[in-house]
């Protein structure tokens, strides 16, 4: 047992080392700063670029069609050194690199192939992700937007629908679609999946005001949006499997956001007790926070041994789901509870108090990371599932035609 | 990375289940509670017999010199079987404590014999209610004073490490006069627990000072593989359980109030076994980081064999409350292992003690 690299990794990881070290620092963000979105985009896509011009985009990608070709744990790496320096990253290029490449590559034509990937890999078109909608979560095949084709014989399709949680919508140039095609067929096999651009006349986007005060989200209306055939990935009907491809890609991506139990402990150790201490003396707090670190300490080493798997060539499956479940419900609790010891101080901070606010921000943004990719119970049935064989869930709409279903 | 097992540590462990699957069925454990027996004593000298006593021992005492994580692998498969043996007492905590503080006659005198299982030790060092680790038993002139109390297996041990006043360790062998050993009754009825009074009875000073924090880490590490070990059985036994029993017209193991417990078990479980893998790691490795790495383990063992523990009779229902079920040798066990070495709030206040730059008040 041990924590190095083997031989191929030490030498990747000093290749990865050197490259980042002459291009990133030109690239990074300024510390604290913030900046209108569409900077930011636009240095995500400078940034891609560099990355396609050093033959490191689409690291797991096959060379073939543009992309590195390098293992699972070659990404790993890569991203362990990238994450060194403050990069413009985030779902404007993720999207379309973990969710609308893989897509393409496995289930679209040479001619949509040739049309957007190196451009993607390139950063010269972004994507977001049309795929929830307000009835639409968990279970996703029971979505409702729906295309049907024109009635002018040009085999172009017109869809009508809501989507909603589209990460950066507003500043992406496609998006990747499902939408229903056929209500008179079970509801998993009338889903079909088109990329759409969002110039396209009858999209509208409207950012989605969040508990938390920001707007990451928004949702998306199509009203009357036509969409040319040649724009549909895959047959009609196999909706449900380009999902699945994109969503493999999440459950590997999410949980990317870590705040640890360290701060809590410094803010426990900076309120003030009734009993001339601080509340890092109180034995509850103690006790709660000592297990929240033990914890976030066996989730560190849990990920090292699916890494391990992974450097193996191993897929570990639905156990990295226990990660983020694991992560999301004690950010909540620790959060909360950090919050509890404060008192009212903690509900209303002097200003200037930024330790408190950034406790509560957390407190609000855990919610989000025990529903989005993957909620906590969707995981728990997936481990239940997959890693103890339990089994599925009692389906009552399996067999019916969407058309017939209630709701 | 390496993060895993290595092959010959993961047929050790294979070697260890398959020993305790063929000798440790449950109708056995039964038997021993209906017998009244202070252990399963074949199952001893099997364990012997396989060199596993001496696992750890060093070559030049007639063990086999492997580490941490080798121990690591026995102990997990030693907790699945809830198996009734005092390798805790005897090789965890009382030969290591010989090899840490003993002197190189005393090393001499019992590792040989500890690793053959020709003798038993046991570590006393509880008093009573109140803080786990005490110093109230005196040694003076090569005399115990003093009394120990509860003292796991001390009913078979030939000989004790006894924590004693000023936190050095004396050694003593338990018959002779001086010594009275009274058997408690023990909530967890496969591990006999003794009170200990000493009067006048010859000890040895062992000269090795400042060893316990080292002995009580080490024995962290290994309380959280047999904690692992044992919450997997539990879950293992819930999981066969819910998927046999029909109920409402399907499976039990169906309906998602089931299966979401279970997948928080199987959580726990490989959360706790990171962190055991990581204690063993720092064990063999990394003393600097054994203090924080060793409190993680404990304490995110205890988590998992609670929740399992409690869940696996809880899943069972009714058949779960009685004795021909299973579900009640790791329940009893379970409350047992959560206090020995040292309870929640002590690990608690060792985590946040050896985290650097932490202030920690005196636990």
């Amino acid at each position: 047992m041990d924590f190095n690299d083997n031989a191929e990794e030490a030498a990747f990881r000093a290749e990865a080392r050197a490259w980042l070290a002459a291009h990133a620092p030109a690239h990074e963000l300024p510390a604290g700063a913030k900046m209108p979105d569409t900077e930011e985009a636009d240095r995500g896509r400078a940034w891609m670029r560099a990355l396609y011009t050093g033959g490191w985009s689409g690291l797991t990608f096959p060379k073939e069609l543009g992309g590195r070709g390098a293992s699972g744990i070659e990404a790993v790496i890569f991203a362990e050194e990238e994450g060194k320096y403050h990069l413009p990253k985030g779902p404007f290029t993720s999207i379309g690199t973990g969710m609308a490449l893989p897509v393409i590559a496995k289930h679209g034509n040479d001619a949509q192939k040739a049309r957007f990937i190196e451009a993607t890999l390139k950063g010269d078109i972004t994507w977001c992700q049309l795929f929830s909608e307000p009835a639409a979560g968990s279970d996703l095949a029971g979505l409702r937007t729906k295309a049907v084709r024109a009635d002018d014989g040009s085999g172009d399709w017109i869809v009508n629908g809501q989507k909603v949680w589209s990460s950066w919508a507003h500043l992406t140039d496609w998006g990747i679609l499902v939408v229903r095609t056929d209500p008179a067929v079970p509801k998993h096999k009338g889903l079909t999946f088109f990329v759409v651009d969002m110039k396209t006349p009858g999209i509208e986007t409207r950012p989605i005001r969040q508990i938390s005060g920001a707007s990451e989200f928004n949702e998306t209306f199509l009203t009357d949006v036509r969409i040319p055939d040649a724009n549909r990935l895959g047959a009609e009907g196999d909706g449900w499997a380009c999902c699945m491809t994109v969503l493999m890609g999440e459950r590997l991506g999410s949980g990317a956001h870590r705040s640890g139990i360290e701060p809590l402990l410094d803010f426990a150790a900076a309120t003030p007790d009734s009993h001339g201490g601080t509340m890092l003396d109180d034995r509850a707090v103690r006790q709660q926070l000592a297990e929240a670190l033990a914890e976030e300490q066996g989730e560190r080493f849990f990920q090292a041994r699916l890494r391990t798997m992974v450097s193996k060539g191993e897929n570990p499956g639905a156990l990295a789901g226990m990660v983020k479940l694991a992560y999301a419900g004690r950010y909540q609790k620790t959060n909360g509870l950090a919050l509890e010891l404060r008192g009212l101080a903690g509900i209303a901070p002097d200003a200037g108090d930024t330790a408190t606010g950034d406790v509560q921000y957390d407190y609000i943004y855990s919610t989000v990371m025990r529903i989005a990719g993957g909620a906590d119970e969707v995981l728990r049935n997936q481990i239940a599932e997959r890693v103890l064989g339990m089994p599925g869930e009692v389906r009552m709409d399996k067999d019916v035609p969407f058309e017939k279903l209630k709701g | 990375m390496n993060f895993d097992l290595s092959d010959e540590q993961k047929m050790l462990g294979e070697q260890a289940r398959a020993l305790l699957a063929d000798m440790t069925a449950f109708d056995r454990l039964r038997t021993l509670i209906d017998s009244g027996a202070e252990w399963d004593e074949p199952l001893w000298r099997a364990l012997a017999g396989m060199g596993f006593l001496g696992a750890a021992i060093p070559e030049e005492y007639g063990g086999l010199g492997l580490g941490a994580l080798d121990l690591g692998v026995i102990m997990e498969a030693l907790g699945a079987a809830n198996a009734a043996v005092p390798f805790m007492s005897s090789i965890i905590l009382g030969a290591e404590a010989i090899r840490l503080a003993g002197s190189d006659a005393q090393k001499a005198a019992w590792l040989p014999k500890l690793a053959s299982g020709e003798a038993i030790a046991t570590f006393a060092y509880a008093e009573g209610p109140g803080p786990v680790f005490s110093g109230g038993v005196s040694l003076e002139g090569g005399k115990l004073g003093g009394s120990k109390t509860p003292v796991a297996d001390a009913g078979i041990a030939d000989i004790a490490v006894v924590l004693v006043a000023g936190g050095g360790f004396a050694l003593v062998e338990l018959d002779q006069p001086g010594v009275m050993r009274t058997k408690l009754d023990s909530f967890d009825q496969l591990r006999p627990h003794y009170r200990l009074d000493f009067a006048g009875a010859v000890a040895e000073s062992m000269p090795g000072n400042g060893k316990l924090d080292r002995l009580i880490d080490q024995a962290a590490v290994q309380a959280a593989f047999e904690a692992v070990g044992a919450s997997e059985a539990c879950l293992h036994m819930a999981r066969d359980y819910a998927m046999e029993r029909q109920i409402f017209g399907r499976p039990l193991g169906g309906f998602q109030a089931i299966k979401h417990k279970l997948a928080d078990v199987a959580v726990a479980t490989e959360l706790a076994r990171s962190n055991a893998y990581y204690g063993g790691w720092a064990a063999e490795s990394s003393p600097d980081d054994l203090p924080a790495a060793a409190a993680a383990a404990r304490l995110s063992g205890i988590k998992c064999f609670e929740l399992a523990a409690r869940e696996n009779l809880q899943v069972h229902g009714g058949i779960g409350y009685t004795f021909e079920a299973n579900c009640h040798f790791y329940y009893r066990r379970e409350r047992m292992l959560a206090v020995h070495l040292g309870n929640r709030g002590f690990w608690a206040d060792r985590l946040l003690g050896a985290r650097p730059g932490s202030q920690v008040r005196a636990a």
